[in-house]
């Protein structure tokens, strides 16, 4: 290798290994505004959960043991951040009957943070064939909210959770 | 060769120099659903105010006027010196600048700003009221605030507001009977104002209380006309909704984007500073310091209690409202950890003429509130609600820059 040459290859790293120094000194004067939103995310552990893509957001979904077949119709279609409104919940047996006279409570909250629902929603209506009027239901923050029903019919009690992605 | 060197050393300067400033003078990009939480937080996304079913007078002109004259009235009190306006100051932002509200004695609360409350289903920092009436008839009887008695307030609106409160609401009733009419009367702490109270007749006390409610209804008519004003936050996500952001480059400084980033992002302001006043109205215990020798604060947990038990709430017979339009109330938590020592996040719009900050006026400086927020320290009752963030001074200093940019443009 000629001088010359080597003096090239020296220039080379010298300059890449300044470029790459100079530019992490400089990071903070970028600020986060230089990180690609993916990796910012990763960084920083973004508060704006990256919830599974695996959740199983369907609004119709059978209890824990199976022994009912619950779906949800919510009055506001996408549900926004912060209204109150009513939803219709169908209870069924696992076999598509009706449940009727069912008694129903309502609870729920947001799992990653810890809090329950702003609200204490109620079903307020048996409205006959398997359906039931829940009011009061209000989602102040967008994320995942989980809405869980506790449901006994002819002495029978089981449970449900349905989750949510509220705004967006 | 030499000229080769130089070609080369040339190009690796000029890749050098495109980097550290191309990049440095790059416009922010934002995610499209960033793009969606700043639509949600800027004003053109504030609704159309809907009637308030409580209040039948709430958009009524006369109302609105006869409201705006009682507001900044000192008669309406104890000692003749207090009026709503008195905390609530125009000038600056319908507070007072002062850790906790002044008057005929000291409150144990900060006065809140009023700007777009009429978009908030509770009042007061624990929601102790259920619309803007029933609130603006909270400090007319507090024995601290304006000290007097409803008996004495209508007996001043006969002697000075009949025609214009007959315009709006019919005939006032006479008063003038001191035997039948005593002042002070009001159902109040203070035994002489009580026991006259449960002297008059239940009709007579009927008669009163209707026309104090009719001043709160028209009080709340002239506050639901007080809107915040467009910012120049407002101005930035314009311009980056109309996909300019070289024009939204020119409103806002680096820092108060970087500030803004952090907001919707990390420092997790949105998760109750949300909607286009950057509040939830929901309650919060956010481990706000107790102020020693204040008698012990439960905040909400207090409030619900109150709220339910109130004889002007949305179920009362002296609210305009149907009983399906109250599910704020019908609905409401009543008990439970998460209402003890959570308070009502107020809007944030023009918070940096309102200091101090929070509901005892605790911190004196915004720097304040983002320290406490960055440390997240346990609550003095109950569990707060926020989690250790890690952000260094200088992100804590760009949050303070961009809350700067939520003042109204004047």
């Amino acid at each position: 290798m000629n001088s010359q040459t080597k003096t090239i290859v020296i220039t080379t790293v010298v300059t890449v290994i300044a470029l790459v120094v100079g530019f992490i000194l400089l990071m903070p004067v970028f600020g986060p505004r230089f990180m690609h939103p993916i990796m910012s995310r990763y960084m920083h552990g973004n508060s704006n959960s990256v919830v599974s893509n695996d959740l199983d957001t369907s609004a119709e979904r059978l209890t824990n043991n199976g022994t009912f077949n619950v779906s949800f119709k919510s009055e506001l279609d996408p549900i926004t951040i912060g209204s109150m409104h009513s939803w219709v919940l169908h209870v069924e047996t696992a076999d598509g009957q009706p449940v009727e006279r069912a008694t129903i409570f309502v609870d729920g909250g947001m799992p990653e943070h810890g809090h329950g629902l702003p609200t204490a929603p109620q079903v307020t209506q048996d409205l006959g064939n398997g359906d039931y009027l829940v009011e009061g239901l209000k989602f102040q923050m967008g994320g995942w909210w989980e809405v869980k029903f506790n449901i006994t019919a002819d002495g029978t009690e089981d449970n449900v959770t349905f989750n949510l992605i509220v705004g967006g | 060769m030499t000229k080769r060197y130089f070609i080369l050393t040339g190009i690796l300067l000029t890749l050098s120099a495109g980097i550290l400033f191309g990049c440095g003078a790059q416009p922010t990009a934002w995610t499209d659903a960033e793009v969606e939480i700043l639509q949600s937080l800027w004003i053109g996304s504030l609704p159309a105010l809907e009637p308030d079913p409580s209040n039948q007078y709430a958009d009524d002109e006369l109302a609105i006027a006869l409201g705006e004259k009682l507001f900044a009235d000192t008669r309406f009190s104890s000692n003749g010196k207090v009026a709503c306006a008195t905390c609530h100051v125009a000038e600056k932002d319908f507070q007072d600048g002062l850790p906790r509200a002044q008057g005929v004695g000291t409150t144990n609360r900060r006065a809140m700003p009023i700007a777009g409350t009429a978009y908030s289903p509770w009042f007061f920092w624990d929601g102790r009221k259920d619309s803007q009436w029933a609130q603006a008839l909270g400090p007319l009887e507090s024995a601290v605030e304006h000290g007097g008695t409803r008996t004495q307030y209508v007996k001043l609106i006969g002697a000075f507001y009949k025609d214009e409160y007959e315009a709006v609401f019919g005939a006032l009733p006479d008063f003038s009977d001191a035997s039948r009419f005593p002042e002070p009367a009001a159902p109040v702490s203070d035994e002489a104002a009580a026991a006259n109270w449960e002297a008059m007749t239940a009709e007579d006390r009927e008669a009163v209380t209707r026309v104090y409610v009719n001043m709160g209804k028209t009080i709340a008519a002239y506050e639901r006309t007080i809107m915040p004003g467009e910012s120049r936050f407002d101005q930035y996500v314009k311009s980056i909704l109309a996909n300019d952001s070289a024009a939204a480059e020119t409103i806002l400084s680096d820092d108060e984007i970087a500030g803004l980033k952090l907001f919707i992002g990390e420092a997790n302001c949105t998760r109750c500073h949300n909607g286009a006043l950057f509040t939830d109205n929901d309650f919060h215990n956010t481990g706000v310091p107790a102020i020693e020798n204040l008698p012990e604060d439960t905040g909400r947990a207090l409030g619900a209690q109150q709220v339910l038990a109130d004889e002007f709430n949305c179920l009362s017979v002296y609210s305009d409202a149907a009983p399906e339009d109250c599910s704020g109330l019908k609905f409401m938590l009543t008990e439970g950890e998460a209402l003890e020592r959570a308070y009502k996040p107020p809007s944030l719009r023009d918070v940096a003429q309102r200091a101090p900050y929070m509901h005892a006026g605790q911190f004196t400086t915004l720097e304040g509130v983002l320290s406490h927020y960055n440390e997240a320290p346990a609550a003095p009752m109950g569990h707060t609600e926020l989690e250790l963030l890690h952000l260094s001074e200088a992100q804590l200093t760009q949050i303070v820059a961009f809350l700067k940019t939520l003042s109204s443009i004047k």
